[in-house]
């Protein structure tokens, strides 16, 4: 028997290990990178839902990046996130709201005890909106640069360490 | 107490199979005389990591809290025998069976072995210590089983309610069993090369070995099998995930080295082929341990990533494959080829059985771990699945099928006997088999349609052997051979109808409402919900007929809490012809049910000739047992009576 072939296996183990240390010290990338992001807003137009206007897709069109965040006073991670938006705002962001399947008086009680960072507030009742965005649970949030393009789309809640994330991708939108 | 004794008998094995490592050094370097004494040390190490396992069964039976991984995995609710099976439902759990059989093979390695020569033998003991010593450094240092927790807490976190199920009992020990049984071949062949016998008695030394790790294998892998087709609720036998391929692996290499060992046994040949399997078949089950534990592929069995763990056992894998792999490569030249044989023989049949089995053994190793490599180098993540698997193993594991037929019949160094004409009546049946399954179904698939006439051919041919000579003279060994061989036509046959015949309906049914699914009627009589020892379900009821008679299916989709989770419970009804598999789904928001029904005709036969494989592999083996105990021992006698 030749040497090559001797060796072979030695060498096909030596690939192997090569890539399961590869492995091990790469850690798997689960995360899920947004079909939206780079598309324009589809058109929508919703009513009010609180004492605030209600909101249309040209209302995100202000020439600065905002935030639109999808929420419902029935979603427990919303509230957390909602202390995680007054921060933004006081940063300076202008951030807008969908409030998913909710009844007025629910979503009056919500921003009543958390706290409204929101400049105004959609009533997307049956979810035809959140649909169209490809938002597939609450909350989510999308950063939309001045134009109307969603640049950014945040699946969960927005946490505090989420932070500086958001605010780069802001400026990043400009 | 009793998990410090765990522990302390597993420190104390440790220092024992290093002891052995020493003395197998020290044996080599001067002449001393080790053999008895390297023995003992063995026996002694198995019996501890035995005491250290049993101590772990009782912590487990007793529910000790204070254990962390009784925490963490058990539960004072859970029914008596998942308690005790819970032990080796875990990481650390599951290392330590590794171990105590890693240790126990060794054991036994040392009190049985008379066939090698003493000095290969203590190579072996000691390269089985090497082994040893590097698991009990990882239970020891990153994954010990008894650590406690302190303060106690008072209840534990519970047991996956999936691995609630007889089939874990009997599963995993079972495959341990296989997996690590091959370790006694890795070591004898890492021994035979170290001292350079690489001759016929040590393959007739090796074969038992091989013979009883294979039986367990396939064992383990048709309970796997059958375990998931229950209780996952899908109805497959076979996903080709990575952690089945994980055991398929080993066990190709295996049946190769099964094969191969013969050749060597009989005719002193293919040694260096022989000695690459044997190291091959015990890297292989490394390759799977490492693979299931560390959670670098995405599997459905879904175990925790751990990249310490998994740096650990990588380390392991490339220090023991490639010292073997290296000593190969610098000793296998030295290996003189034995006696030599012609085109037409039965050592030409083996050596084509091999080259297949090696082939198909590299397809599954290749798509098993081809994601890797291909995200290794390009970053591009992809997924190799079933329909891979299928289109390349399938038609070279049917071609071996039909060789399995012939091989056997073929007589050592060259045949002059016309053996083909045997075959006359293994084709025509083979041939009437293909023509009538065209009547039959016009639309069937290839590979059921190529698969079941071989089938037939092999279940045919494979009993020649046993025929023109009075049945009950042939050596155990043979009725084995003829009796594993059978069990593959079955199992094939199981798989050639599962493939075509199968009837398959996913509907929402009403309450009172009937589906058809295959030549079967089916009555949703109602959902009500149940409840059991620590799990609260939903139960349906649905009446099924066909022509006469009716039969009641309980399908359950069961909620637990500890941890909380949700399982399906097939109701499987089972008939001479095939299975009634039933699954009980969501309610649907008009009030009825997802309903999941399958007909699946002859699909038992998979199982039922998985079964007969592991038979022959057993009764082979009693037979090798048998003719042992008449032979008179080599060595032992002369040198120390």
């Amino acid at each position: 028997m030749s040497r090559a072939i001797r060796f072979a296996p030695l060498v096909l183990l030596f690939l192997l290990i090569a890539a399961l240390i590869w492995r091990l010290a790469t850690p798997v990338d689960s995360t899920v990178s947004s079909k939206l992001e780079g598309k324009s807003l589809p058109a929508f137009a919703l009513p009010a839902v609180v004492a605030k206007p209600g909101l249309a897709s040209q209302d995100l069109q202000t020439g600065t990046p905002r935030i639109l965040n999808i929420f419902a006073s029935w979603c427990v991670p919303c509230v957390a996130e909602v202390k995680v938006l007054q921060e933004l705002k006081r940063r300076g962001v202008h951030i807008d709201g969908i409030a998913i399947r909710d009844r007025p008086e629910d979503v009056a009680a919500f921003l009543q005890r958390n706290g409204d960072p929101y400049e105004r507030i959609g009533s997307d009742a049956q979810s035809q909106v959140q649909i169209a965005l490809g938002s597939s649970g609450v909350p989510e949030s999308f950063v939309i640069d001045g134009r109307g393009v969603i640049r950014y789309q945040h699946i969960g809640p927005i946490e505090g360490s989420d932070i500086p994330t958001m605010m780069s991708k802001l400026e990043q939108a400009r | 107490m009793i998990a410090e004794t765990g522990l302390a008998a597993l420190w104390l094995a440790a220092g024992l199979a290093a002891l052995q490592l020493v003395l197998m050094l020290m044996a080599f370097r001067t002449p001393i005389e080790v053999g008895r004494t390297i023995r003992a040390v063995a026996v002694v190490q198995g019996a501890l990591t035995a005491i250290s396992f049993a101590m772990l069964l009782i912590v487990f039976a007793r529910s000790d809290m204070s254990v962390a991984l009784v925490f963490e995995n058990s539960h004072s609710a859970k029914p008596f025998i998942y308690k005790v099976a819970g032990a080796w439902g875990n990481h650390e759990g599951s290392m330590l069976l590794w171990v105590t059989v890693l240790s126990g093979a060794g054991a036994f390695l040392g009190w049985l072995s008379q066939r090698t020569s003493e000095r290969t033998l203590v190579a072996a003991l000691g390269a089985q210590a090497a082994l040893a010593l590097g698991f009990y450094a990882f239970l020891l240092i990153a994954s010990n089983p008894f650590a406690r927790l302190f303060p106690a807490p008072p209840e534990g976190k519970g047991l996956n309610p999936l691995l609630q199920d007889p089939g874990l009992a009997f599963h995993p020990p079972t495959l341990y069993f296989g997996y690590v049984g091959l370790s006694v071949a890795f070591s004898l062949a890492v021994g035979a090369l170290l001292t350079g016998e690489v001759d016929a008695k040590l393959a007739r030394a090796m074969r038992p070995w091989v013979l009883g790790a294979w039986t367990l294998l396939t064992l383990g892998i048709t309970a796997g099998s059958y375990w998931a087709y229950y209780e996952l609720g899908w109805g497959g036998y076979w996903f080709w995930d990575p952690v089945e391929n994980a055991s398929l692996m080993p066990w190709l290499a295996a049946t190769a080295l099964l094969h191969s060992i013969n050749v060597l046994a009989a005719r002193g040949a293919l040694k260096a082929w022989t000695m690459m399997l044997a190291v091959i078949a015990f890297s292989m089950s490394m390759v799977g341990t490492f693979l299931v534990r560390s959670g670098v592929l995405t599997s459905v069995h879904a175990f925790a990533i751990d990249p310490q763990r998994g740096t650990f056992l990588l380390g392991l894998l490339a220090i023991y494959v490639g010292a073997a792999f290296t000593l190969f490569a610098v000793r296998g030249g030295t290996l003189k080829e034995g006696a030599p044989f012609e085109l037409v023989s039965r050592e030409s049949g083996l050596v084509i059985n091999n080259l297949l089995l090696s082939v198909i053994l590299g397809i599954v190793f290749l798509g098993t771990l081809w994601p890797l490599f291909v995200e290794a180098v390009s970053g591009e993540k992809l997924s190799v699945g079933a329909p891979y698997f299928n289109a390349v193993a399938g038609p070279l594991a049917l071609v071996l099928a039909v060789l399995v037929g012939i091989g056997p019949l073929l007589s050592w160094r060259r045949e002059r006997r016309p053996v083909f004409k045997q075959l006359t009546i293994p084709a025509l049946l083979a041939a009437t088999t293909l023509a009538i399954s065209f009547i039959v179904a016009p639309a069937m698939g290839i590979l059921p349609r190529l698969g079941l006439p071989a089938a037939t051919f092999l279940a045919a041919a494979s009993v020649l052997p046993l025929v023109g000579r009075s049945p009950f003279r042939a050596p155990l060994a043979t009725w084995g051979m003829v009796i594993a061989h059978f069990g593959i036509a079955v199992a094939l046959v199981g798989m050639a109808m599962n493939s075509a015949f199968t009837s398959e309906r996913l509907a929402v049914v009403q309450r009172n409402e009937t589906q058809t699914v295959g030549p079967w009627t089916i009555l949703l009589k109602g959902v009500t919900p149940t409840a059991g020892q620590n799990f609260t379900a939903i139960e349906a009821e649905l009446h099924a007929s066909r022509g006469s008679g009716i039969e009641v299916l309980k399908p359950q989709t069961r909620y637990f809490s500890d941890p909380p989770m949700e399982t399906n419970e097939a109701a499987i009804e089972t008939f001479w012809n095939g299975q009634l598999y039933t699954v009980i789904g969501k309610p649907d928001p008009s009030g009825g049910w997802q309903v999941r029904l399958w007909w699946k005709p002859f699909v038992t036969l998979i199982w039922f000739g998985g079964a007969l494989i592991a038979l022959g592999g057993a009764i082979a083996l009693l037979g090798r047992a048998w003719r042992r105990r008449r032979r008179k021992p080599e060595w032992r006698k002369e040198r120390y009576a």
